[in-house]
């Protein structure tokens, strides 16, 4: 049995859920006695694939060509088909990325895989994996298996961890697909990163700020304390509708879902659809003036005080502590 | 240009769900239902793009009666018609999207919009299953779409920024928030809404692929410490983070 685990890089680096899918893979695999063979996609690539050895991938697929240097849908949703009809792998970890949430569903209808997406636990029982995912905005969860004899299974970014390298170099094998201009149906010509602070979706810290806030001139504060720590920047609905910060940075129902180490939450309420983005954080610190506010029901710590006297007495510890003075 | 959008009725975010009789779904008693938040952007955007190029929106759902209800709603934004795939039995994402690129594509249109996901199950599966059943190319979680003539330049948003994607027509979209503002019905809208009509279809069933075994309630978690009441339990609390629950 094999399972096919899609690692994602993006400009040649792995991204971290590369390492836990792999990784996630290996656990799976141990129990239903199955391999785990990396697939790594992109161009001018080949020389980081056997890194995924070191999580528990046996060999890694490269397929590595100059079209292939920008994502595009159908192109890659192509090759991942190829490759696990080749390596008759019948099951595929993918993360729950953009790039992840975009490949499945095509992959999927290919493969007639049925998909468990958004995975925040699994297991394996009685030789078939069960995976528990939130729904509802987190609200509740289910336990669900996939029928099919190929399954699909979609992990939630940050949940799963990697943990460290155990040195291991996998084998790595070049394999070629033919790729046509008609396979390039919709095609990246563009990117734009913002460069400084991580991802929400990425971060292990995240530094979020509400209308406790009072303004988008005091958000220096958060940008500070987010700095101090090396985290991201994160924000409730109601100051990104006011337009003091960029929808990006959204954490909640209509916003994005993130699942970091630990949660800062300085000015907000704890409103449930804030909540449903951001309630499967490890560790939960909330800051705010109204003892009363939801936010303290899952916060792990919190000071009922007022944000702009504990923001900076923050910012200047976690410094101290870090050594960043 | 015929748009065709696909819309949910799903239970509002406020909803303090409760996991009914059969342990495996939503308990109906009392949810208070809406359209979709992410598809509101969808039939916003079908609606522009009818106001640009002209042609006919229509809007299709997948469930039970009550999905007239958004039916109603979209109609009310100025979709022209609508259609619902009567259909109350549990079915997949793979079983939904075999249904609706079904309908869709009788419908012959050049573009089929959806919401990113539905705030029910975020599965974030259908539109992608059904671009590849038509053998069309998608482009999802779309916050900017441009078309001229054939060819559609999207942006899409990434992990850390955005993608600017380029593809022609006929084309799945995913809406992601940000890519327009949502009217409001107006009175003239809803009332006409209650007397345009809503076609029936019977949708063929579908062998699902995905099993939900059992749905509960997220384990609640134990009550956190309140370190203090101003800035002098920061150290307290920095100490706690570094020590406790060493996350620094």
């Amino acid at each position: 049995m094999k399972i096919l685990a899609f690692a994602e890089q993006r400009d040649g680096a792995f991204k971290q859920s590369a390492f836990e899918v792999t990784k996630a893979a290996s656990d799976a695999a141990g129990p239903l006695n199955a391999d785990v063979v990396g697939l790594l996609i992109g161009s001018g690539i080949g020389a980081i694939a056997s890194q995924l050895g070191g999580f528990g991938a046996s060999r890694v697929v490269v397929v590595d060509d100059p079209q292939l240097t920008h994502y595009s849908t159908t192109a890659y949703a192509k090759i991942v088909a190829e490759v696990a009809r080749k390596e008759q792998a019948t099951i595929l970890f993918l993360p729950a990325s953009q790039m992840g949430r975009d490949l499945a569903p095509r992959v999927a209808v290919k493969l007639e895989a049925g998909v468990a997406a958004d995975c925040t636990a699994l297991r394996v029982d009685k030789g078939e994996i069960i995976t528990s995912r939130p729904v509802y905005a987190g609200k509740a969860l289910t336990d669900v298996r996939v029928t099919s004899p190929t399954s699909i299974f979609k992990l939630r970014p940050n949940v799963f961890t990697a943990g460290s390298t155990n040195g291991t170099s996998a084998v790595v094998e070049k394999v070629t697909v033919t790729l046509t201009a008609d396979d390039f149906g919709a095609r990246v010509t563009k990117t734009a990163l913002a460069t400084g602070r991580p991802d929400v979706t990425e971060a292990a810290i995240i530094v979020s700020g509400g209308r406790g806030m009072k303004g988008a001139e005091h958000f220096h504060l958060v940008e500070e304390l987010a700095d101090a720590f090396g985290a991201a920047v994160g924000a409730s609905r109601a100051v990104v509708d006011a337009g003091w910060r960029p929808h990006d940075e959204q954490v909640g129902q209509t916003g994005k879902t993130v699942s970091p180490m630990l949660y800062v939450a300085c000015g907000i309420s704890g409103a449930v659809q804030h909540l449903a983005g951001m309630s499967t954080a490890k560790y939960i610190v909330a800051i705010n003036k109204d003892k009363d506010a939801p936010i303290f029901q899952i916060a792990d710590y919190g000071i009922v005080g007022d944000v702009f006297e504990v923001l900076p007495v923050l910012t200047g510890e976690v410094k101290k502590l870090l050594g960043k003075n | 240009m015929n748009i065709v959008v696909c819309v949910n009725h799903v239970p509002d975010t406020e909803t303090k769900v409760k996991v009914g009789p059969d342990g495996k779904s939503i308990d109906k008693a009392g949810v208070n239902w809406m359209l979709g938040p992410y598809d509101e952007f969808a039939v916003e955007e079908a609606l522009r793009l009818k106001e640009r190029a002209g042609g006919q929106v229509t809007a299709i759902s997948l469930g039970g009666d009550t999905h007239k209800e958004t039916l109603r709603k979209a109609l009310a934004m100025g979709v022209d018609k609508a259609v619902l795939l009567k259909d109350d039995s549990v079915r997949d994402s793979f079983s939904v999207s075999k249904a609706l690129a079904e309908a869709a594509q009788s419908l012959n249109p050049e573009i089929i919009l959806f919401g990113k996901q539905s705030i029910d199950y975020h599965n974030e599966q259908v539109p992608g299953m059904i671009a590849e059943i038509l053998g069309w190319p998608s482009v999802s979680v779309v916050v900017k779409m441009d078309i001229q003539g054939t060819k559609v330049v999207c942006e899409r948003e990434i992990e850390g920024g955005h993608e600017v994607v380029e593809t022609t027509l006929p084309v799945v979209i995913s809406a992601q928030k940000g890519l327009n503002e949502p009217r409001y019905p107006s009175l003239k809208g809803i009332m006409g809404a209650k007397t345009k009509p809503i076609e029936e279809k019977q949708p063929a069933a579908v062998q699902n692929r995905v099993e939900v075994l059992d749905m509960h309630k997220p384990d609640q978690k134990p009550p956190g410490k309140i370190v203090g009441t101003d800035a002098t339990a920061v150290p307290e609390l920095v100490r706690l983070l570094h020590e406790e629950a060493k996350v620094i």
